[in-house]
């Protein structure tokens, strides 16, 4: 049976980690299975985790009064979920509902900020590997907000 | 032998449109239409090329063929109403006249990309265009190495060619990768912008041909993803969309730099344009 420790050398987040990084990550961490319909967070709760997606999907939501939810991302096998816990008052601005089984490695996101503050060379290595996805949705994002399947763009 | 393209005789008078009956129109999405048209001559053309359409007593405008290449006797075009001529092409029902011109421009580099992996990514209407290309490399897949398409639309209700799509994705040996900008709890596609799913497709960087179609900020944004995936700039293709009025190169109105879309493209390879695409003022 795989230790938590090698479910997170086969994710791309640990590419490059060395050994006693990701065994001192390892130690924030869970694995989960998690069914269809769960909830990872919803929106407005506590955000004390992140996710690294082995397998499956999650849709990130928000609920419009009236119309009911949109989806607005759906995070797949190999990426991260969850950036909340990052940054005060770690609190979910969206809600994150499971679309298929999906099997995940959850982290503690207090256990990682303490470990991150206690050796910032973790913490640069944490940077290194949430910036590149978070930038890359935030331009995709824009894309999205600019309307560009609309018929003025198209 | 492998399978190739005839090139299309050229047009003995390009201006004059010819009389064409619409015997097929399909409601593809609130607004998109599909229709087909039976023309007097046989049509041979490359996929990517266009046509002029003109809605009588309306105007003309520049439509892609959004049909088989091997299959000219019919001529399928797809069209998102937007203005007054595609407003009144969409109100076209079988039996009703419309007047044709072309095939123009230069299509996809079927040809050229034999042996390779081929990727086609589509955003919005911009996957009409890319269909006839999809349908050659489909009927010649042994030609081909890896295939994969990567469509982009706002909403599921905006998927264009949805049946088709369903059976593509069941097509052995062809990656199909949807997203939508947003969506209901029904939809458990991929959402999200289409360019970051070319992540999930697998292709050889180094032998492989890239086609785009779609809005131009896309256009953009794909072309530089691909390049920083390792696929080199002469081997992007890109269709281009400009103020085509006379389609032969006379007019001027779609000039773009040094080229002519109607001409010279509206499929160009990327490395040719990209400085173009930089410049705000064309």
């Amino acid at each position: 049976m795989k230790d938590i420790a090698d479910l997170l050398r086969h994710h791309p987040f640990a590419e490059g980690l060395d050994e006693e990084t990701l065994a001192l990550i390892a130690g924030c961490a869970k694995n989960v299975v998690l069914q269809p319909g769960d909830y990872l967070h919803r929106e407005g709760a506590a955000a004390d985790s992140f996710y690294l997606v082995r397998h499956g999907a999650v849709a990130l939501e928000t609920f419009v009064p009236g119309r009911g939810a949109f989806t607005f991302l759906t995070v797949k096998s190999g990426e991260i979920l969850g950036a909340d816990w990052l940054i005060p008052p770690y609190r979910s601005s969206f809600d994150a509902r499971v679309v298929e089984l999906t099997r995940a490695i959850s982290f503690d996101g207090k256990c990682l900020r303490g470990k991150c503050e206690a050796d910032p060379r973790v913490g640069y290595e944490m940077m290194k590997r949430f910036i590149p996805p978070l930038v890359k949705r935030l331009q995709s994002a824009r894309m999205q907000a600019l309307g560009m399947y609309d018929a003025a763009n198209a | 032998m492998p399978p190739t393209l005839k090139a299309c005789a050229p047009l003995p008078y390009p201006m004059a449109p010819s009389m064409t009956r619409v015997t097929r129109f399909i409601r593809e999405s609130a607004e998109v239409f599909t229709f087909d048209l039976a023309p007097e001559r046989v049509t041979p053309f490359t996929p990517g090329q266009f046509n002029m359409l003109y809605a009588f007593g309306v105007g003309e405008i520049p439509i892609s063929i959004s049909g088989a290449a091997d299959a000219p006797d019919r001529l399928t075009h797809t069209i998102r109403a937007v203005g007054p001529v595609s407003a009144a092409l969409g109100r076209l029902k079988a039996g009703d006249q419309v007047g044709l011109r072309g095939p123009f421009g230069v299509g996809w580099p079927v040809e050229e990309a034999k042996g390779f992996d081929v990727l086609l990514i589509g955003g919005g209407i911009g996957l009409a265009p890319l269909r006839p290309a999809i349908y050659w490399l489909l009927r010649h897949r042994a030609a081909y190495g890896r295939v994969g398409v990567l469509y982009g639309a706002r909403t599921p209700d905006d998927l264009i060619f949805v049946s088709e799509l369903e059976e593509w994705r069941k097509t052995p040996d062809f990656q199909l990768r949807v997203a939508v900008e947003r969506a209901g709890p029904d939809w458990t596609g991929d959402v999200g912008y289409v360019t970051p799913l070319l992540s999930k497709l697998r292709y050889d960087p180094a032998d492989a041909i890239a086609m785009i179609c779609g809005p131009e900020v896309m256009i953009r944004a794909t072309a530089l993803a691909l390049e920083d995936a390792g696929i080199a700039d002469s081997r992007i293709f890109v269709s281009m969309e400009r103020n085509m009025k006379c389609a032969i190169g006379h007019c001027g109105h779609c000039q773009f730099g040094p080229l002519f879309i109607c001409k010279d493209g509206p499929v160009h390879r990327y490395d040719r344009v990209r400085d173009l695409l930089a410049y705000r003022e064309l």
